[in-house]
């Protein structure tokens, strides 16, 4: 057996493409330039921003004198860090909610065949492809204090006066209302393509069985379909909760945080701090509170990947 | 009859519903369309209809937008950022998709998921300390920054995205051309990557897009005018005061929709599979 290899492989293969050849060595040539990158502009800025959150760093003095956790005992003692905070929690519970509860209903809708389904689901997928920045400005516009539109679909179908037309932007619990209804807004059609996708997947002989037996609609619904597409429901939900949790666009350009903090969260008080004051330790020990939450999500992802290989 | 009265209320209420959710989404982009179309006259006037014109259409916006702003500079930046993160993503992001589908066994399936989930790290939490890094560079202030990180999220994504289609590409494919005499390397270049195209094809798209939708990174390492990428120039740029803009607002914003909202259209059903990387079997 030897015999006949060795002749092959020295005859075709100089010295370098012999040692390529080792798919271990080729193995690991392909993948550094991915792995180095990451290392290099995530995992290194990851661990500046550790460092930064327990410095004196600012952009007007660059010292990097340690202070400890001083930074953070500073910003949970500032009630505009902790209404951000608030706000945060709120801001991705009840967007997730709204985005998965339309998602499904769409999905359920989406499902059955119709004449121009695939215009309608083109349609309805807008919200989630076109950036969430151009759409925010869309909204802004449709907010307007004076121009809104559907402040004045309200007047003309009756249901308010002009002299009592909300300020969408303006009241602070309607400002926090319009960036929850945005950011779910935006999150519902990814919702109801990850539905749509695990929906499809169910073998149907698996729902022809369940009705043979005599399971109706909601019990189909509920206790066959969605356990066996909880895991893709899942990896969906993971996604949106980490980027509606550590977003910052929707507030930024709806709201800029306010009316006076009314909606600012973490991501954007990091950003207000940080970049826009200068305080570059103070911010990151901000968007250091972010992590606590990733990581849950984290594992919980790694959980359902694990799962799929059983 | 009673049952023929129940299939149409069914069928209308089905249809009624399927028209809510089309305007619920699809609204705010008619919102540009017709705002991005009207005089200003008529924009700026309560007592008209909004939705529909009550003036004749003008052009005007489009026709200020390019040549009186940086619009045109904007999407060519957009358009010079996407095609240079799109070659370093490729260049790193197809081998190690390969290595990790074919090369490197268990090992390598714990590091697609580990960098799968660096994806996850948002840019609110690294874009401080990127800032300074990029300052170090000397890239403050230019679209070269972002050219620089975007592909910290690019490559994880198209890795990704990548190896779960080699691994689903037959492996006999390159047994066959090493058999006759290529190198693994060679059955790599000469056989994997020609078969490969759709899936490089969706990499490419994937990318560009992303690259259109980021705004945190650009918001924070971009200040002057003249660098910024389409997205962020329209949203930040064009909003002057108290004067009335909305025109030109949604027309940037408009055409600036479109390309990605036709490429995420095209492709969405490969976009699923790569996100949920086989979690459906």
């Amino acid at each position: 057996m030897v015999d006949i290899v060795e002749p092959i492989v020295a005859r075709r293969s100089p010295r370098y493409r012999f040692w390529l050849d080792r798919s271990g060595v080729l193995g690991a040539v392909f993948v550094a330039p991915a792995i180095l990158y990451v290392l290099l502009l995530v995992g290194g800025p990851f661990l500046l921003a550790v460092y930064y959150s327990i410095s004196a760093y600012t952009i007007y003095d660059p010292s990097w004198q340690f202070v400890g956790l001083a930074n953070f005992r500073q910003i949970v003692q500032n009630p505009a860090f902790l209404e951000a905070l608030e706000n945060t929690f709120l801001f991705t519970f009840a967007s997730q909610l709204l985005g998965l509860i339309l998602g499904k209903f769409g999905a359920l809708l989406l499902l059955r065949p119709f004449p121009g389904r695939k215009l309608v689901r083109a349609l309805i997928i807008l919200p989630w492809a076109v950036p969430i920045a151009l759409a925010s400005v869309a909204w802004q516009w449709m907010f307007d204090s004076l121009y809104s539109v559907i402040n004045w679909t309200l007047i003309a179908l009756g249901i308010i006066d002009r002299a009592q037309a909300p300020n969408w932007l303006g009241n602070p619990h309607l400002a926090m209302l319009c960036v929850i209804v945005v950011n779910a807004w935006r999150f519902f059609p990814f919702a109801i393509v990850i539905f749509l996708a695990g929906i499809t997947s169910v073998p149907q002989d698996v729902i022809d069985a369940a009705t043979v037996d005599g399971a109706g609609f909601w019990r189909r619904n509920y206790q066959i379909i969605m356990p066996m597409i909880l895991p893709i429901v899942a990896i969906g939900l993971i996604f949106g909760i980490v980027f509606t949790f550590t977003d910052l666009s929707v507030v930024y350009l709806l709201t800029n945080g306010g009316p006076v903090g009314a909606t600012s969260v973490l991501g954007f008080q990091g950003f207000q701090v940080g970049i826009v004051s200068g305080d570059v330790s103070h911010g990151a020990a901000i968007s250091l509170f972010m992590l606590p939450v990733l990581f849950i999500v984290v594992v919980a992802m790694l959980r359902f990947i694990r799962r799929r290989d059983i | 009859m009673q049952r023929a009265i129940g299939i149409a209320v069914r069928e209308v209420s089905f249809y009624a519903a399927v028209a809510l959710f089309v305007v619920l989404t699809a609204f705010p982009f008619y919102w540009m369309l017709i705002t991005s179309l009207k005089t200003n006259p008529d924009l700026y006037n309560v007592t008209n209809i909004p939705f529909w014109f009550n003036e004749a259409p003008t052009l005007e916006h489009f026709k200020y937008l390019f040549e009186q702003t940086l619009f045109a500079r904007w999407l060519l930046n957009s358009l010079v950022i996407g095609i240079c993160v799109v070659a370093i993503t490729l260049l790193a992001a197809l081998p190690a998709g390969y290595s990790l589908a074919r090369l490197t066994g268990r090992g390598g399936e714990a590091l697609g998921i580990g960098i799968f989930l660096t994806y996850l790290v948002p840019p609110t939490l690294l874009f401080l300390p990127l800032s300074r890094i990029v300052a170090w560079f000397g890239l403050q202030n230019s679209m070269w920054s972002l050219v620089l990180v975007y592909p910290t999220f690019t490559i994880p994504f198209c890795t990704w995205l990548l190896m779960g289609f080699f691994k689903a590409m037959p492996i006999e494919i390159e047994e066959a051309a090493i058999v006759d005499g290529c190198s693994r390397l060679g059955a790599f270049v000469k056989m994997v990557i020609p078969l490969s195209l759709p899936a490089i094809l969706t990499a490419v798209i994937f990318t560009f897009t992303l690259t259109l939708q980021e705004f945190v990174y650009a918001l924070t390492f971009i200040s002057s005018s003249a660098q910024k990428p389409v997205t962020l120039g329209v949203a930040t740029d064009l909003i002057r005061g108290d004067i009335f803009f909305w025109g030109e607002i949604m027309a940037g914003a408009l055409i600036a929709s479109i390309p990605v909202a036709i490429a995420y259209n095209s492709f969405l059903d490969r976009f699923i599979e790569g996100i949920t990387g086989g979690a459906v079997k």
